[in-house]
């Protein structure tokens, strides 16, 4: 059976967890993307500026270097990093944006962590003509000063969320209630496969795009399908994009990779699906860090798209059902991968994706070297240049 | 029958509408709690809602979500406030409902929930993020025993979502007047009549109206149109505000008194 089902649901995860105020809003949302998914005209459209404005294809590379100096399986790169905005979540925006206006709403608002979805939503605000307003917890507002700057250039509001850990998780809270207020006139673009249906399904949908990719370029490169396929996860929509066309092929085995942050003993971690339980937070029941009385607790994770509590409804049902595996690496195990990458392949990562890559390096020498992994290197790594300076510089001292 | 169907039949004889107060459990203490539930008893308050205080809140300004951190960081639990209901029933017979959001419930399990709150005198709940879309395990326990699920209606709900909520919603049914979150505001809605009657073309049951009200003029309004008024971040503000004060808990009776006169004139 095709997932989720009419009410959202995957497995016991999932569904429509918000105020009544948003109900009507979602049921139009879902009818209206149903619509579009049928309308040749728009998916002839966001074809278009997919691969006219953000420069998909993106290539599957071959990370000879990296291959070579881990001595483990044959890695290629799924370089999502190289779409226009510089990272995946671009996909998701494009799809979404088109969607604003076929509804006819003039204003898109969004949560953004790292800054990469917020800045891919300023875009398409820009390049749609909407009005757009993004949700950045303050504490994230000082670790990705860039992202923020590109955000205000191209056009958009950036609101400051002071509340609670100051980060994603509050940037999304200020969102539902903006949206709440607003809802008559602004869609609110999530920017991962979490919140309310059909959010995990559309965003899900709009970022597949890149495992279609990867699995037609591995078959021409390799002419066989990849034996794993590793990316990171936060909210997951990167990964979740990389697996979904993938799901049936049951000798392709998925690995998400949550940030450890300071070790998942320290209990300073956002490895939701490691260490959470199943909770409603944002819209979605799901696995959730949270305490014995369900208050929802702070994540951390020196990468500011990894650091959220919550995780999107479908990775806990792959969970449940067993097809994708998820583990952690922490924040040093990350900046190790970084540097690594820059150095072997002349490619500056994205601290999200240093994770997946992180991982990789600790592992490879466990797979055969016939095996073949395809890593999503989800985003580029300029955003964090300054943060991870100034941890290489602390961790000298 | 239950405590709240109670009331509102007792009201109706007396050709009186309900004032129903919020205030956050725990906020300033739960002994604090206690005194000022006791407090709005006797000042003519109807019904009492107890917020349960999350991490959280999406559907809460800022008013309430200051209560909520403050009741949070003196460690306030579910468990506790549903302790405190129980103590409460010595004492009083105010009908008695929790608002909280989904997460602490399912957390502490919604059985359990269900059953330790219709055994210490809770009435009903009032879950913002929990459309009865995704109740039906609630709505099942509470059958059980006889306990209120009280769901939410808004103005962007259409008559489909009106009939359903009305099917689900037991006690009455909580009308948010504005599309926003918690809150005073200075005017009601210009629809906020409309609305309620379009409600009532699908409903028999009692419809209370609440978010953004805090004057005893905006409860004389609503009292003309709906069975009840529900007051929130207006009287948590007036609590914040007069907490150091010696005379605390007379000062936020003196306020929530004139909002009872007004909504029982």
């Amino acid at each position: 059976m095709k997932l989720p089902d009419k009410k959202g649901h995957f497995g016991v995860f999932g569904g429509k967890y918000v105020p009544e105020t948003l109900m009507t809003a979602l049921d139009e949302l879902e009818r209206e993307y149903a619509a579009a998914k049928k309308d040749k005209k728009f998916r002839k459209l966001l074809d278009y500026y997919l691969s006219d404005f953000a420069g998909r294809p993106s290539v599957l590379y071959y990370a000879r270097r990296l291959t070579e100096k881990l001595k483990g399986p044959k890695i290629y790169l799924k370089r999502e990093d190289l779409n226009h905005t510089g990272s995946h979540k671009i996909n998701n925006t494009l799809g979404q944006g088109l969607l604003t206006l076929r509804m006819g709403k003039k204003r898109i608002i969004a949560e953004t962590g790292a800054g990469q979805h917020g800045v891919a939503t300023a875009t398409v605000a820009a390049l749609f003509g909407l009005e757009c307003e993004v949700f950045m917890g303050e504490e994230d507002i000082k670790r990705q000063a860039l992202n923020v700057f590109r955000m205000r250039l191209l056009g958009s509001k950036v609101t400051s969320v002071s509340s609670g850990s100051k980060t994603l998780k509050d940037a999304m809270n200020e969102a539902m209630r903006d949206w709440v207020t607003n809802v008559r006139s602004t869609h609110y673009c999530i920017g991962s496969v979490a919140g309310p249906h059909p959010f995990p399904m559309m965003v899900r949908d709009f970022q597949s795009v890149i495992g279609k990719e990867t699995k037609r370029q591995i078959l021409k490169l390799e002419g066989r399908l990849p034996d794993y396929l590793l990316a990171c996860v936060g909210g997951g929509s990167n990964s979740m994009g990389l697996f979904y066309n993938f799901f049936n092929d049951k000798k392709v085995k998925f690995i998400g990779v949550e940030a450890a942050g300071r070790g998942l003993s320290t209990g300073l971690h956002a490895a939701t699906l490691e260490k959470g339980e199943v909770g409603v937070l944002h819209g979605s029941k799901s696995y959730l860090l949270q305490d014995k009385a369900g208050q929802v607790k702070i994540a951390h994770s020196i990468s500011a798209g990894l650091d959220y509590p919550g995780v999107g409804p479908e990775h806990a049902y792959f969970k449940s059902i067993g097809r994708a595996k998820y583990v952690s690496v922490t924040d040093d195990e990350a900046l190790d991968a970084f540097q690594l990458l820059s150095e072997t392949e002349g490619i500056i990562p994205a601290l999200e994706s240093s994770h997946a890559i992180a991982y990789l390096a600790k592992h490879a020498r466990k797979h055969k070297k016939s095996d073949i992994v395809v890593v999503c290197l989800s985003g580029r790594g300029d955003k964090d240049v300054d943060m991870v300076s100034k941890a290489l510089a602390s961790r000298k001292r | 029958m239950n405590r709240i169907d109670k009331k509102f039949k007792e009201l109706k004889k007396k050709k009186q509408k309900a004032l129903i107060a919020f205030l956050t459990a725990g906020d300033f203490g739960l002994s604090t709690t206690k005194k000022l539930v006791l407090e709005f008893d006797r000042r003519g308050v109807d019904i009492i809602e107890l917020g349960v205080p999350f991490s959280d809140p999406v559907a809460d300004g800022p008013t309430i979500q200051a209560s909520s951190e403050r009741a949070l960081k003196r460690g306030t639990k579910l468990k506790d406030i549903i302790k405190l209901v129980k103590d409460l029933r010595r004492s009083t017979c105010i009908p008695v409902i929790l608002m909280g959001y989904y997460n602490p419930v399912l957390k502490y399990g919604l059985k359990k929930f269900v059953s330790d709150c219709a055994g210490n005198g809770v009435d009903g709940v009032i879950i913002p993020d929990l459309p009865p879309d995704e109740a039906e395990d609630l709505v099942a326990e509470a059958k059980k025993r006889d306990f209120a699920t009280i769901f939410l209606l808004s103005p962007t709900s259409t008559p489909d979502r009106i009939r359903l909520v009305s099917k689900k919603s037991k006690g009455f049914i909580y009308y948010v007047s504005l599309t926003g979150i918690t809150g005073a505001r200075a005017n009601l809605p210009k629809e906020l009549a409309s609305r309620v009657r379009l409600i009532k073309r699908y409903s028999d049951k009692p419809v209370c109206v609440g978010f953004g009200v805090s004057r005893p003029g905006q409860v004389r309004e609503i009292a003309k149109m709906a069975e009840g008024v529900i007051v929130g971040s207006a009287i948590v503000k007036e609590i914040e505000k007069n907490s150091k004060r010696k005379d605390f808990i007379k000062l936020v009776g003196d306020y929530v008194q004139k909002l009872a006169e007004a909504s029982h004139q």
